[in-house]
């Protein structure tokens, strides 16, 4: 302030998609194509947890780059006009994740959830659950699928609409779109709520059918975030080290640590009171949660919780640690790999307990019942996939459009933001 | 005043921007500005002031640290040490095994002492402990004016300095 001199917008350009990183991303859906198909040759379950964990983790980094411009829009932002187009690229991956998602279920959703299994709310059945047909009024295929083109479809039109009043502002009227944007994502955000809580409870929370944890669509949530603001982190990051995106300065990268640091640590403290109100009560019911955790997928449980609470609490605490570009991209790695851990730990224990239902059912030899899933090749292979697939539609959608909204009517703001 | 203490006089101004950019004008012209007092957070002024960053999140750190530390050892004295208890059905009597019930105590000790040791640092850093006689400059300082503080010498000439002061700006000059 004071010195009002002109910061030209040098942005103007679309991001080019290069040759070389088609390659790379095509090379890395490959590497997991033949990671899927190879898995899905021994064993159908665990392929399918870990697509079905891997396509959560995409979904929920492109769902929460839409979460986060709508939240942008209504707050009325003025210091993020100059990442909103990253953010909307982000967003843009959102319809594909819900066509694999879509799939994954179609196919696997016996193998992953076993209230899907046939005949388990028939009294008389040899399959039937008393508890799974208590829960009959809200886990039944018909609304389950309701429910779920229902989510796809309501995302992906705000993130369609969002990006297509975005892009026409950069013909003229800046300030018209820009409000059509914000009383769309004020309904979005009401929709998002609902959404999201029960989204969460379909996709992972109903694969332990039995159990259920009244803050688990937080939790999620708090995950889901924290790993899209790493993956626009990221994303970012690499924009500038090629030379794109100068506008970003040290002080945008503050705010953007901030959501990093300060998100780390409410999801630490989602997980511990999670965690913490089940060990106090010690109801069977609920603790078997985490005596199953506790007891076969102890380093991961603890080591996800050290991950992504530790590393990022110590590390980027300082100021001066959220203003460093390459530091906040190497945290932004960590991030991810600690919140890959803990959608495995949400996941596996609960889908492999299904196979091992299906396998006692079927009379099988009791070792298969028991395989508990780990990590190796195939899991890093499927992931490296997904990253493939997510890198190539952000980088499709960045080189659609300039990378910075130039009639944005906060760009100006944004632009001499300084903190 | 005693001739040991710093000489200060003050440019009262009313608006922001003739603030901030008064600083550089009247260092150009020789004058040791000091500090502004403003009623309200002025982004940029702290840069332009060449002010050195707060060190209160070092004491905030110090504070938590603290906290942490005694109510971890106020639960190990009197639950594992002193009168062991059996938390939630769980007998094992051991300050690891007894750890998440102790959390919740934890984190509100640690924000308890994290917060007031803020507080009490600066309000004693600042001078404005209650019942501490304030220093008001000028009836105005934390209304709508802005003060400007600089550091004379006893001989400098105060006119010439107050002509500078009104050319950038001021409103209001007080030796």
């Amino acid at each position: 302030m004071g010195h009002h001199q002109h910061i030209e917008v040098t942005s103007t350009k679309p991001y080019e998609f290069t040759r070389k990183n088609r390659m790379i991303a095509g090379v890395m859906i490959i590497i997991g194509l033949i990671a899927i198909i190879a898995q899905f040759a021994t064993h159908h379950t665990q392929t399918w947890s870990n697509l079905l964990m891997n396509n959560f983790m995409f979904m929920g980094m492109a769902l929460c780059a839409t979460f986060f411009l709508a939240v942008q829009y209504v707050a009325e932002v003025g210091w993020s006009a100059v990442i909103k187009r990253p953010v909307e690229a982000m967003g843009q991956a959102l319809p594909v994740a819900g066509g694999i998602m879509i799939v994954i279920i179609l196919l696997g959703g016996q193998s992953l959830y076993h209230w899907m299994a046939p005949g388990i709310t028939t009294p008389g059945s040899e399959n039937y659950d008393a508890i799974i047909a208590g829960k009959n009024g809200f886990l039944n295929p018909a609304f389950f699928w309701i429910r779920v083109v229902a989510y796809f479809a309501i995302w992906t039109y705000f993130t369609k609409l969002f990006r297509k009043n975005s892009l026409l502002s950069d013909e003229g009227d800046g300030k018209g779109y820009w409000q059509k944007n914000r009383s769309a994502a004020a309904k979005f955000l009401v929709l998002f709520a609902a959404t999201e809580s029960t989204m969460s409870w379909d996709f992972i929370m109903s694969i332990d059918t039995h159990w259920y944890s009244t803050l688990f669509a937080w939790y999620t949530f708090a995950g889901m975030f924290v790993t899209s603001i790493a993956a626009l982190v990221f994303t970012i990051t690499y924009l500038k080290s090629k030379g794109y995106l100068q506008e970003v300065t040290e002080h945008h990268l503050h705010d953007i640590g901030k959501f990093m640091f300060a998100f780390s640590i409410f999801w630490t403290y989602l997980w511990f009171c999670q965690f913490m109100l089940i060990w106090y009560s010690n109801i069977p019911e609920e603790v078997t949660y985490f005596m199953l955790r506790q007891d076969h997928y102890r380093g991961w449980w603890l080591g996800s919780f050290f991950i992504n609470f530790i590393a990022p609490f110590v590390i980027l605490m300082t100021r001066d640690a959220k203003r460093k570009l390459y530091l906040l991209m190497y945290m932004s790695i960590v991030i991810f790999i600690g919140h890959w851990i803990d959608t495995f730990v949400m996941v596996i224990p609960g889908s492999m307990l299904t196979a091992g239902h299906h396998a006692a059912e079927a009379g099988a030899h009791h070792g298969h019942a028991l395989s508990l899933g780990s990590v190796g090749l195939m899991e890093i292979g499927t992931t490296l996939g997904f990253i493939g697939l997510f890198m190539y539609l952000v980088q499709h959608h960045l080189s659609k459009a300039p990378l910075v909204a130039k009639n944005h009517p906060m760009l100006e703001e944004s632009l001499h933001h300084a903190i | 005043m005693s001739a040991a203490e710093k000489k200060f006089v003050y440019g009262i101004f009313n608006d922001d921007e003739v603030v901030v950019n008064a600083i550089g004008t009247l260092r150009s012209q020789g004058l040791k500005v000091k500090d502004v007092i403003s009623p309200f957070p002025i982004h940029g002024l702290d840069h332009e002031l060449g002010l050195a960053r707060t060190r209160i999140s070092i004491c905030a750190f110090i504070y938590g640290m603290t906290g942490l530390s005694l109510a971890l050892l106020m639960m190990y004295y009197m639950n594992i040490f002193d009168w062991p208890m059996d938390i939630g059905g769980k007998p094992s009597f051991a300050f690891y095994k007894n750890l998440p019930a102790f959390i919740p105590v934890t984190f509100e000790s640690t924000v308890l002492c994290a917060a007031h040791g803020m507080v009490i640092t600066f309000l004693l850093r600042s001078k404005i402990l209650p019942g501490v006689e304030p220093h008001i400059i000028h009836p105005r300082m934390a209304d709508d004016h802005f003060v400007m503080a600089i550091q004379v010498k006893e001989d400098t000439d105060l006119a010439k300095v107050e002509s500078l002061v009104k050319a950038a700006g001021a409103v209001e000059f007080k030796s």
